[in-house]
């Protein structure tokens, strides 16, 4: 199926949970993630299934003051 | 004699707040904060870098034992980005503790204060700690507080300027209009900068590029927590009233002829 993740388009494997997917991102740390505009609880992340077509956004904290 | 800085009921022994912007490298970075002796950081909500895998997070290089970590809306232009990027930050689980900063200009930076305030009514109802970035104008900081805002954070000049206190007579202002701590939040560029803050009677100064941009910012950081510690002694010190003339402070009796 395909996501659109941080803007970008890619391929994954059908019936991925939020969860896995962030396994798969290769992510250290937190990350927190909104799934079609909608911001998700971190206990979501592995009760949540992917469809072809998601939107989502994966962020996380970066250097910054202002 | 303690005189903590206390934040909705949350008491902190520095009176700086540091961001996490623009250091030469991660471990600048970390020993400025130590440095800096400040207690809370400041840093940004943004998508993950999907291309960079394995790349140790920013929060390796914070020590959050000792650090208060306060994410913020940077570059946010609507009330309705600045919601979204507090409810996501909220997920990232560090705290509900927010700094609020709606943007109106990209030039100068300068805060939208009416979608600032509509945010911050939002992020109250919602649980959050606000502590909003805004302009130096006393009636929009009571409005902040009205809405439940745990502190309001006047700028002493425009994010990044280093033009240091441009309207101290505001500053002063809305120190007196306002029960909640009052920070100064962009435009220092320098010690003096946050020690005249200080002496306003603001209740601390939260910077960034004062000391990331600086030649040594270790060096800069230390020299901002000296200046903390020095303009809030002096503040509570007072000062004596300006003269037009002088005054000597030697005795006029006792002159040999």
């Amino acid at each position: 199926m395909t996501l659109t993740i941080n803007g970008e388009r890619r391929q994954v494997t059908d019936g991925l949970t939020v969860a896995r997917l962030v396994t798969e991102l290769g992510v250290r740390g937190r990350v927190a993630v909104e799934l079609n505009g909608e911001v998700l609880r971190q206990a979501q992340h592995p009760e949540t299934t992917l469809r072809d077509g998601d939107t989502l956004e994966v962020v996380t904290f970066v250097g910054g003051g202002a | 004699m303690d005189d903590a800085l206390v934040i909705a009921g949350k008491r902190f022994g520095s009176r700086l707040l540091i961001g996490t912007g623009k250091y030469p490298s991660h471990e600048v970075m970390k020993r400025c904060h130590e440095a800096s002796g400040s207690e809370i950081v400041t840093v940004a909500v943004r998508r993950l870098d999907l291309n960079a895998k394995g790349e140790a997070s920013l929060l390796h290089w914070i020590d959050t034992t000792r650090m208060t970590l306060l994410p913020n809306t940077a570059l946010c232009y609507t009330a309705d980005d600045a919601v979204r990027t507090c409810r996501l930050a909220a997920e990232l689980g560090m705290s509900r503790w927010v700094k609020l900063e709606v943007l109106g200009d990209e030039r100068t930076l300068f805060p939208d204060v009416e979608q600032t305030v509509a945010a911050a009514r939002t992020l109250v109802k919602e649980g959050f700690t606000v502590l909003p970035y805004t302009s130096d104008d006393p009636i929009t900081a009571r409005k902040l507080e009205d809405a439940g805002c745990a502190a309001v954070m006047p700028l002493a000049a425009p994010i990044g300027s280093g033009l240091g206190i441009r309207n101290p007579h505001n500053i002063r202002l809305i120190r007196e209009t306002v029960k909640v701590p009052v920070i100064v939040d962009a435009g220092v560029g320098t010690a003096s900068d946050v020690a005249i803050a200080m002496e306003l009677g603001v209740d601390g100064v939260l910077l960034n590029t004062a000391v990331a941009g600086a030649k040594d910012p270790v060096r800069m950081a230390g020299a901002m927590k000296l200046a903390i510690e020095a303009g809030r002694a002096a503040f509570l010190a007072g000062r004596i009233p300006r003269k037009a003339y002088g005054s000597a402070s030697s005795p006029i009796e006792g002159l040999v002829d």
